[in-house]
């Protein structure tokens, strides 16, 4: 991919987007660590408090419409995500859920709103963040409900399976269970958040970039601005189906470690 | 990595990730054509189904960047 870009800049033409266009300087000198993602994330917290705060005041039988949409979106965490899945002790985990899936939306709706325009969940450190907090907790829950002894010899030696499978199937639900959860966890949310980032930047600036040629690239610039127009109503999708895929794998990994095994 | 090598590789491993989703689609369009009340019930599992096949996918194109 480097080598791509030096060939491109020096012909002095279009230099494509990479993961440098995803590191932005800082705002003030004496600190490097104030730069627009930080900013993103304490509007984020601020929007979401000021929203719910305001949805939740004066509730009435007959709801406002603020309060309706404040309770829908509470409601289809509550039921959808924590009752259906977790079942009989739901209640305990529906803030940390209900937290995590209108922290990560918000985030992740920043990625197309205008003037903003960077989905925080594409700098690497935040999806993991959320993924560790993730994993600790459906560990910790494990281990509290059925003690450590048990909680360990279950994961390691998955009950109702003939012994001799143990042999393959132990190596592969250790690494599943101390591996592969969290890092996909993270890895899926970011991936696709920088995937998605990187492709509007793509064709927006590839758009841009047409517009200032010649005039039979010119004449071709409107597709590229008409798919980064489409692409932006996708990348509202999957921004949303991200934030639910988090919480509901979530629900399901804190919902496995509360199972009675038989 | 040297040239556009790893472009290749994204290449050939998006068709994995691309043939699970389509069957994932599939069988979700064959329950609900057998049944159309189950749309609701098959939904959710369709959704989880294809993020977690194209999380394969995202992890090539993140390590077509990085490498």
């Amino acid at each position: 991919m480097r080598s791509l870009h030096l060939l491109s800049a020096e012909g002095g033409g279009f230099v494509p987007p990479s993961s440098n266009d995803f590191n932005f300087p800082s705002f003030f000198h004496n600190n490097q660590y104030f730069t627009k993602p930080i900013l993103l994330v304490f509007l984020s917290v601020l929007l979401i408090s000021v929203f719910f705060i305001m949805a939740s005041r004066k509730a009435a039988i007959v709801p406002s419409k603020l309060q309706f949409a404040g309770e829908s979106i509470y409601g289809f965490v509550r039921n959808d995500l924590a009752k259906d899945i977790i079942g009989h002790e739901f209640m305990r985990f529906v803030p940390y859920l209900f937290t995590l899936f209108v922290f990560i939306l918000t985030n992740n709706i920043f990625g197309i709103v205008p003037l903003l325009q960077f989905p925080t969940m594409s700098h690497v450190s935040f999806p993991y963040v959320l993924a560790i907090f993730t994993f600790v907790i459906f560990h910790y829950i494990g281990i509290r409900k059925q003690g450590i002894g048990k909680y360990v010899k279950d994961i390691m030696f998955m009950p109702g399976v003939p012994k001799a499978a143990y042999i393959l199937l132990t190596p592969i639900e250790i690494a599943t269970y101390l591996i592969t959860r969290p890092l996909t966890l993270g890895l899926r949310l970011f991936a696709n958040m920088f995937a998605g980032h990187l492709l509007l930047l793509v064709f927006i600036l590839g758009g841009d970039h047409l517009l200032k040629g010649v005039i039979g690239l010119k004449l071709i610039s409107p597709f590229a601005f008409a798919f980064g127009i489409g692409l932006t109503f996708f990348e509202f999708l999957v921004q949303c189906l991200q934030a639910y895929i988090f919480t509901l794998l979530t629900a399901l990994y804190i919902a496995g470690a509360l199972a009675d095994e038989h | 990595m040297k040239g556009t090598l790893n472009l290749v590789g994204y290449g050939l491993s998006a068709i994995g990730p691309a043939i699970a989703t389509g069957m994932i689609f599939a069988a979700y369009i064959s329950g609900v054509a057998r049944q159309p009340e189950a749309r609701s019930v098959l939904q959710p599992i369709a959704f989880l189904g294809f993020a977690l096949a194209e999380a394969l996918a995202l992890f090539g194109l993140v390590l077509a960047f990085v490498l």
